[in-house]
């Protein structure tokens, strides 16, 4: 990892809720760095907290969840913020990509409105000016510009996607975090948006965070990948090399379930991975991965496990790396 | 009490996505396509108004003459005035005929027009009932938007709790009780204001029977309010509820909006639709609690008039009365649908 | 029905209690309500209908609570606290039994509507609301009045004004159940309107049902009192016709506080604890439904 000042840095942040029944962990001690103009991939199943360590990005989080650590954003600690100043970042410096699919956008107000909203509130531009900066931001998603004043229900799954990217880039933010962008489009059109990200990112030179349960999604189009689970990262590394040379039996697993396409042995063998994810108030002792893993040995339920080299530029929880890399 | 308490169902249907712009011309044939159905629903209340009364069991001359003595030609005669020695087709004829030339019949009790009747008493129910719809309304929003944007503190759990003890409360006793209390007096407590009727006795002039009148308010408004305020208190609250947890809460927020602004831009306008549409929609609960308040204050309105209609009982009252605040409550409901279709973009395409 | 199905009834069952157990509101309504059902239907072992009589009346009128008579008399003498008692079988028992009367119509108008398609289920819906636009209370007065009073009537009354919310209700959980994939290849099987509605809808139905009834009895409860406090009930023994006892007879003019506050917090007791319970049940269930469908 190089040295340079990142963009963005996570230092141990953890990330729990506070329920009735107790204390739900739902991140625990993750630590990530994410250069400027640079694109990390963060993959897991739901309930692996990718998208609660999203949330926490720009204390987007409930009331009852506590967040710890340090979450520095060109050198500030996002947690510490005053509220003021917290809310001059948000949007501004880094944005947010919804699903687009889902209620992310207003019904009852047309899209040219929500887009032009979060200038208004910065104070970036008046009307006017605001209204320009949509259609501009309209065609370089490629939508046609009398969509302004349509409603959200009058679009497309992948229409209303384009337009979620239209706001996040409103603000011309350094940094752009995209939830599951494109789980609940189809294919082709998802292929379509995949695209427009990689050109938009690379055009404007804006970092990139993507969350995804699809490491061949992250794996195209991110740099750099993580894989979560329970909370952990249990891998890092360039986004190729983790995809086609998984070292976590975690990362493996989900590797293959998602068969590259084109390739036809990856089609004929999809490697299904037994169980549940597990509850985050009870979980296993040692590697949390351990009940599930194929290749599980027996000091794996009271080992305590950290992210190990595993070769240039790449981590992973697994004793089985520690070992390897032990003996070299 | 009789409806289902927050479940607000939304009658949006939404437009498939498309390239082409929505049509919004559709507005004016909806109207219209809801004014026929109420035109409708009303013909039917005509209809059902005239067999109800008529049809079922009980001889209405007979009922009339419970505790009564009245002779075989007396009964006769009345039965000639009601027109109930004809054909039972004619009888329809002639019910359905009057009835839309507004001649509602004559009152047993009174010895007058129906439809008189119901002129006089139609200002009185107005001020009433207009008046405490509105307190509760504006309250119950109110209450209803801090319960849920705090949802689980105490406002909140507080709110609720009075909500469903009011929602409990059988409106008569309510009224029972705030007369004793506040009317009569009960025990060292004194009685302040006035419960019988809309003004004194020796009423005075100008200004003084203004404030007279009021006063004579306090005690049936703050009665209809408190029964029907929680309902809109809870509408408005599960309305708000369901809006906070959609995305779009939550990308406002992102966007650096303030707490206030979210609320205030977002998620209130957006939970008032189901809401205000839902007031329209439960008038008829209103109207219950409306003949209630009305009678036990003795208030001089269309409530307190169905009321004695019913206890004398005087049955060309009673079907005069009935059909007007049944189409009237008709009408509300009618109106409600095309508001909300006005209102809400997502409906309008459709 | 297999073995398994039975299993894994059971199952459900067990899981039900234990989250209904967890709602405090639910639990202590539950318990108020079943000790109200004892009462009431204890009451024959200790008193009788004398209580009501104004002839036999055992006390002084307008006597305040004391050890005799713990919640005072009313205006004849009689003993407040024994003419609650009674009264609570009047009212629970006409409240269930409108409540029944109006989720049978329901059930049977919902499914009927959710089931079937064509211009039978327009029809269904049209009915139901124009029944649903008619102001409840009102209609049930005019109906009580023409028909005359009796508990028959009365029970009539409020279940004809009172099914269509759940009719609605109800066929919106048919439409659900029916738009699952197991369904179609039921039908693709043979399965005839009969036995899909009755193995397969009402099964899942069943505990919306259940939520249902219990707040439509709360309803009742308050229509019936109302009913009987405006005269249209020949119900002597009732909590409203007893309210109305102390409206006509002035109580609040002679001081007699616990005449108007006795009869009303019995009711209101009463239905609050319907109310939490069928919130609970409600609560309980929803996420299930919810989830499943």
């Amino acid at each position: 990892m190089s040295d340079r000042m990142s963009l963005l840095q996570l230092d141990d942040v953890s990330v729990t809720y506070r329920i009735a029944a107790g204390e739900v962990p739902a991140v625990r001690g993750v630590s990530l760095a994410l250069d400027s103009g640079a694109a990390l991939g963060v993959a897991g199943e739901s309930g692996s907290g990718k998208s609660t360590l999203a949330m926490a990005l720009l204390r987007l989080l409930p009331r009852d969840a506590r967040v710890g650590g340090r979450i520095l954003l060109d050198g500030e600690d996002v947690l510490t913020m005053k509220w003021g100043r917290m809310r001059a970042v948000r949007w501004a410096e880094a944005s947010i990509v919804f699903q687009g699919a889902q209620h992310g956008l207003n019904p009852v107000r047309r899209v040219g409105d929500q887009i032009a909203e979060p200038l208004l509130v910065h104070g970036l531009a008046k009307p006017e000016a605001a209204r320009r900066r949509v259609t501009e931001l309209l065609e370089q998603v490629g939508l046609p510009t009398w969509r302004a004043r349509s409603y959200p229900h009058e679009l497309s799954g992948g229409q209303r996607q384009r337009v979620m990217i239209a706001m996040a880039l409103a603000c011309s933010p350094r940094l752009i975090i995209a939830d599951e962008p494109t789980t609940a489009l189809d294919v082709m059109v998802q292929a379509q948006v995949l695209t427009l990200i990689k050109e938009l990112v690379a055009e404007h030179g804006i970092s990139l965070i993507m969350i995804s349960h699809d490491l061949s999604v992250l794996a195209d189009v991110c740099d750099q990948l993580a894989v979560m689970y329970a909370g952990r990262v249990v891998e890092h590394g360039p986004s190729a090399e983790v995809f086609h040379d998984a070292k976590h039996p975690y990362s493996r697993a989900l590797a293959a379930a998602f068969p590259t396409v084109g390739d036809p042995a990856s089609r004929m063998a999809p490697q299904g991975l037994g169980g549940d994810p597990p509850d985050p108030m009870r979980l296993p002792g040692g590697c949390a991965f351990h009940p599930r893993c194929p290749v599980a040995l027996d000091e794996c339920a009271s080992l305590d496990v950290e992210l190990w080299p595993a070769g240039p530029g790449r981590t992973a929880a697994c004793v089985h790396v520690r070992e390897k890399e032990g003996a070299s | 009490m009789t409806a289902p308490l927050e479940a607000a169902e939304p009658a949006v249907q939404a437009a498939g996505p498309g390239d082409e712009r929505p049509a919004r011309r559709g507005t004016l044939q909806y109207a219209l396509a809801k004014a026929g159905g109420a035109l409708f629903s009303i013909a039917m209340v005509i209809v059902a108004t005239f067999f109800v009364f008529r049809l079922l069991p009980g001889d209405p001359v007979r009922n009339l003459a419970q505790g009564r003595n009245m002779t075989p030609a007396q009964l006769d005669l009345e039965r000639h005035r009601l027109g109930l020695d004809k054909p039972l087709i004619n009888q329809f004829f002639d019910f359905v005929g009057n009835t839309l030339r507004l001649d509602l019949g004559t009152s047993y009790e009174y010895k007058r027009p129906v439809l008189d009747l119901i002129g006089e008493r139609f200002g009185p129910t107005l001020l009433l009932a207009g008046t405490g719809l509105v307190i509760a309304v504006s309250l119950g929003i109110w209450q209803g938007t801090r319960a849920g944007w705090r949802h689980g503190g105490r406002f909140d759990r507080f709110s609720t709790g009075t909500s469903l003890v009011l929602w409990s409360v059988p409106t008569f006793w309510l009224g029972l009780l705030l007369m004793m209390v506040f009317g009569v007096g009960v025990g060292p407590i004194p009685g302040v204001l006035p419960f019988r009727g809309i003004e004194s006795v020796d009423a005075p002039d100008g200004f003084a029977y203004l404030l007279d009148v009021a006063s004579h308010m306090v005690l049936p408004c703050l009665t209809l309010v408190a029964v029907i305020y929680a309902q809109y208190l809870l509408v408005m609250r599960s309305s708000l509820l369901e809006e906070v947890s959609q995305d779009y809460v939550t990308v406002a927020r992102a966007k650096g909006l303030r707490d206030d602004e979210v609320r205030r831009r977002h998620a209130v306008p957006n939970a008032l639709l189901p809401t205000v549409t839902l007031v329209f929609m439960r008038i008829g609960f209103v109207v219950g609690g409306a003949v209630t308040v009305e009678t036990i204050y003795t208030w001089p309105g269309l409530g307190q008039l169905f009321y004695e209609a019913i206890s004398v009982p005087d049955f060309t009252l009673m079907q005069g009365t009935f059909m007007l605040i049944t189409v009237a409550v008709i009408i509300m409901n009618t109106l409600a649908d095309v508001v909300y279709r006005v209102l809400d973009p997502r409906v309008r395409s459709a | 029905m297999t073995s398994v199905a039975t299993t894994r009834r059971r199952q459900a069952l067990g899981r039900f209690w234990t989250d209904f157990r967890r709602h405090r509101a639910g639990a202590v309504g539950l318990t108020v309500l079943i000790v109200a059902v004892l009462l009431a239907v204890t009451a024959p072992l200790f008193i009788d209908e004398n209580v009501t009589s104004v002839v036999d009346a055992p006390g002084e009128e307008w006597s305040g609570p004391s050890l005799a008579f713990p919640f005072g008399t009313d205006e004849s003498g009689r003993s407040i606290l024994l003419m609650v008692w009674w009264g609570s079988r009047t009212s629970l028992l006409i409240g269930f039994l409108a409540a029944l009367v109006s989720i049978v119509i329901g059930m049977v108008v919902g499914i009927a509507a959710g089931h079937f398609r064509g211009w039978l289920s327009a029809v269904l819906m049209r009915i139901t609301d124009w029944f649903l636009v008619l102001p409840s209370l009102v209609t049930a007065l005019v109906l009580a009045a023409i028909l005359g009073g009796s508990t028959f009537t009365i029970i009539m009354a409020i279940g004809i004004t009172t099914w269509p919310s759940t009719a609605r209700l109800i066929r919106a959980q048919t439409l659900a159940v029916e738009a699952r994939p197991y369904i179609e290849r039921s039908k693709a099987l043979g399965a005839g309107h009969w036995h899909i509605t009755s193995r397969h809808v009402l099964p899942n139905v069943a505990p919306l049902l259940l939520a249902s009834t219990t707040l439509e009895v709360a309803s009742a409860i308050v229509t019936e009192s109302t009913l009987a406090f405006l005269g249209v009930s020949s119900n002597k023994t009732s909590w409203g016709t007893m309210l109305r006892g102390s409206y006509d007879y002035g109580a609040a003019t002679q001081g007699a506080w616990w005449y108007i506050l006795i009869p009303g917090l019995a009711i209101l007791a009463v239905v609050m604890a319907f109310t939490l319970v069928g919130r609970a049940l409600e609560a309980v269930l929803n996420p299930r439904l919810r989830k499943a469908s």
